[in-house]
This record gives structure tokens, C-alpha cells and sequence, in this order.
């Protein structure tokens, strides 16, 4: 193994069905079900699937799901714009624990 | 199942193999392999250097076999068909001849100074236009079509729109045409048409009929690409594993013939940059027509098949399902 991460791994992922069958079944079902159109569409999906890769910055989902969203209709500018919100989110997460902070140094000064 | 391709496999297993014609309702021809552009995508391998254009001898043979079949739709392609010489000679007799013809433009060549007056001739003749416009924003169209191409073609777009084309109930037709800009599958056509449908108004003011969405075969300088970008390998997978015997029941080369510049004959256009012909019995050139044995021949397969069969289906027409 000269990489934790490789392209062709991606479409190694069934195999992790080998050790826990019915689990995996379980769960491609529920995947499926999960990204099918419903009250969203398939491509508001792949488009919120783009952006949560990108949170956990996952790389396999980020190709998946980029291509997905290709597919799907979705456009540059949109999916940059996806991506920003992931970021944004990320960003201000950290920001808004600086109340934390604050809070935590007021506790401890005089 | 012996020396089957895997394509005729899959064919058969969807009780679709020998995949023969149903009959011919579109006689497509390619009058040359000249062009004014040179896009990454092209599966003709066309360009301004090309030397393969179709003689006249060769038309009047195609308007020969027109009058004596009752064939109702003219495909006319290239390259940019309309740098043919007789290009214009061409459409008018097919007109005469009272059969509906589309012409599939690039649409800058309408801007170069010999062709400015096209889309009135189109007009007059009545003659559909299917135009190459593969993205409603301007960097991606010109990363696929060159620097430049997507103004030029906005303002062929414009042009058309301005003596009636793309507008309901005109009589003129104008046809957009989508592939994607790069290895991946179009998306679904009716939703994609909703898109260019409101983007292309409210950005550009443009209108147009329908969105047609064609897959990108692997072959030509979209198999090159394919290759030196190292996504050959994936882009067959996902093809292949996106296979729908629905799609493959209604390919465009049941119903269609396709004449190359020097008048043979193939499946389709496709199969036409292949070289290889059509078989399997049926005469091969323009010269040997026979439509009895045209109407039902057995059409040649290769593995780029599979292009026409993914998801939704590829068609000159775009999505077959
Ligand atoms: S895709 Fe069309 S416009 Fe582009 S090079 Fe090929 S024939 Fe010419
Ligand atoms: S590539 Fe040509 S011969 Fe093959 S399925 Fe498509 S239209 Fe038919």
C-alpha cells in the first residue's frame, strides 16, 4: 500500500459487504432510498452530497458526488457555491465556539 | 455466443441480438469532414485542414435514391456542412423534392463573412436547424469548443431568433444540442431543457425548441482525450454498467442510413468515422442501393455502441427513452 487513498478503491466499496452482509444490504437499500427524488430533487441531493464531501472532505465522495452532480444538471457556479456553503458552515462553526472561549476566560479572570 | 462483442452479449440478453433496422426514416449525410472549428469533443475528427468533402456526383446519386423512395427526413452533418460547395444547390433540391431536411450547424461558421446570409436561406427553405450549443455558460462551452466560440455562437442564436426561428409556431425550428463537457453522462434531457430553457432567456434573451442530449462516444478525438486524460478506463465502465435494454431496443440506426463523403453507406455516423460499413449482406456504397435489403439489414456493433444504449439513450434526436 503506497497510498491510503486511491481512485480505484472507490469502486471497491461493495466489498466492505463481504464481512457483514445483511448490514450492507441494509444499508445500499437505505442509501438508495436516501438520494431517490422525493421531496427533493435527485440533483438538490447530489448538490447537498457535494457539499457535506467536501465537510468531511472525503475524496472519494468528492469525485463521486462531483460527477454526480455533473449529471445531474447542476453547473459550475453552483457547485462552487455549494462548496462555499460547506465552507461557510465549517468557518463559522469554529467562529461561533469562540463564545467559548470567551465564556471560558471570563469564568477564569477577575 | 461465439465471437460475440460485448456489446452484442448485452444485446442478447436483452432478446435484442441480431440488432437489425426497422426501417429508414432519417437518410443522414455527411457531406465532409471540413470544418471551421476543432473541439475536444468531435467525434468526426473534422477541421479547417480536412480534405474529405462530398463531390456533386455523389449528391445527385443521394437525390437519385431520394426520388425513388419515399425516405421523408434529410440529415444533412459534417464537419460543418454548410462549407460544402453545393451545400446550398443540395438543400433546395431535396426541397423540390418535398422532403423535410435538418441541417446540424455549429453555428459560428453562420458568422463568417461567406455565410452571414444562411439563416434567411434557412428560412426560406424551411429548414430545421440543429445547433451544437453543449453549455449555457460561456467557460464551459469554450473549454470544450475553443476560445471565442460561445460569443459567435450567441450571436448566430440571435440572428436565428430575429426572423423567427426557436419561436413557437413559426414553422421554424431551431434544435439546441447538449453533450457533456467532458467523461461523464448527460443529465436527464427534460429537466436539462428546463434549464437552457430559462437561463438562455434570462442571460442572453435567446429562445429555441427543444434541447437534444447526446452522450460522447468514445471514439474519434473524444477517445484521445479519453485516453490522455486517463479516464478511458472509467468512462467505458460507467457506460457499460449504465447499459438499458429500453435505450438499446431504440437506437437511431433502426431507423436511420448514414452516407459517408465519398457515398458509402454505414449504421451511423458513428460507425461512419469507424469505417466500418454496413454488412452483413446489405450493399456498402451508393452505387449498390437497394432499399429492401437496406430497410432490414443487420446493423454492425462494436463496443462504442454502448454509448448509445447508457441511461436515457443517445441519439442524433438525443435521449431515445
Ligand atoms: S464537433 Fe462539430 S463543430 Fe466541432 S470540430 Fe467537430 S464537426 Fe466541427
Ligand atoms: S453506435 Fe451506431 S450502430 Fe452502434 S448502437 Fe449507436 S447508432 Fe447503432
Amino acid at each position: 500500500m503506497k497510498t491510503y487513498y486511491s481512485p480505484e478503491d472507490l469502486s471497491k466499496f461493495p466489498t466492505i459487504g463481504e464481512g457483514a452482509p445483511e448490514l450492507w444490504k441494509k444499508f445500499s437499500e437505505w442509501y438508495g432510498a436516501v438520494f431517490a427524488e422525493g421531496a427533493l430533487s435527485e440533483r438538490e441531493k447530489a448538490l447537498i452530497a457535494l457539499a457535506v464531501a467536501h465537510a468531511v472532505q472525503c475524496p472519494y465522495c468528492i469525485d463521486a458526488y462531483t460527477q454526480t452532480c455533473l449529471e445531474k444538471g447542476s453547473n459550475e457556479e453552483q457547485m462552487t457555491e455549494a462548496v462555499h456553503v460547506a465552507a461557510a458552515i465549517r468557518g463559522g462553526a469554529s467562529l461561533v465556539h469562540g463564545v467559548q472561549m470567551k465564556n471560558a476566560a471570563k469564568k477564569v479572570s477577575l | 455466443m461465439d465471437n460475440l462483442n460485448p456489446f452484442d452479449i448485452s444485446l442478447s440478453k436483452s432478446a435484442l441480438y441480431p440488432l437489425t433496422a426497422t426501417g429508414i426514416t432519417i437518410f443522414q449525410v455527411n457531406v465532409g469532414r471540413l470544418c471551421n472549428q476543432l473541439c475536444k469533443h468531435c467525434h468526426v475528427d473534422a477541421g479547417p485542414d480536412r480534405k474529405e468533402v462530398m463531390q456533386k456526383n455523389t449528391m445527385e446519386a443521394c437525390l437519385d435514391i431520394i426520388e425513388k423512395t419515399d425516405i421523408p427526413t434529410i440529415d444533412i452533418t459534417g464537419g460543418a456542412p454548410e462549407m460544402n460547395p453545393n451545400f446550398r444547390w443540395f438543400i433546395k433540391e431535396f426541397r423540390k423534392r418535398g422532403r423535410h431536411v435538418m441541417v446540424r450547424s455549429n453555428l459560428t461558421i453562420l458568422a463568417e463573412p461567406d455565410y452571414k446570409d444562411l439563416p434567411e436561406f434557412f428560412a426560406e427553405n424551411k429548414v430545421e436547424v440543429i445547433a451544437s450549443f453543449p453549455h449555457y455558460l460561456e467557460q464551459t462551452l469554450d473549454r470544450q469548443r475553443g476560445n471565442g466560440v460561445f460569443k459567435k455562437s450567441i450571436e448566430a442564436l440571435k440572428q436565428l431568433n430575429s426572423i423567427g426561428y426557436g419561436k413557437q409556431d413559426s414553422g421554424h425550428v431551431l434544435n439546441l444540442v447538449y453533450n457533456p463537457a467532458g467523461a461523464f453522462l448527460s443529465p436527464s434531457q427534460k429537466a436539462l431543457e428546463a434549464d437552457y430553457k430559462r437561463e438562455m432567456l434570462k442571460r442572453y434573451g435567446i429562445i429555441f425548441n427543444n434541447l437534444y442530449t447526446i452522450t460522447n462516444m468514445p471514439i474519434g478525438r473524444f477517445f484521445n482525450y479519453l485516453n490522455s486524460s486517463e479516464n478511458y478506463t472509467s468512462y467505458m465502465e460507467k457506460i457499460i454498467l449504465s447499459y438499458n435494454p429500453t435505450a438499446a431496443s431504440l437506437v437511431m440506426c433502426r431507423y436511420t442510413l448514414s452516407v459517408g463523403w465519398d457515398g458509402s453507406l454505414y449504421d451511423c455516423d458513428f460507425n461512419q468515422m469507424l469505417g466500418m460499413k454496413v454488412n452483413h449482406g446489405a450493399p456498402s456504397h451508393i452505387k449498390a442501393f437497394d432499399i429492401a435489403r437496406l430497410c432490414n439489414r443487420q446493423i454492425v456493433t462494436g463496443i462504442h455502441c454502448y454509448g448509445c444504449t447508457a441511461g436515457g439513450g443517445s441519439s442524433c434526436g438525443g435521449a431515445v427513452t
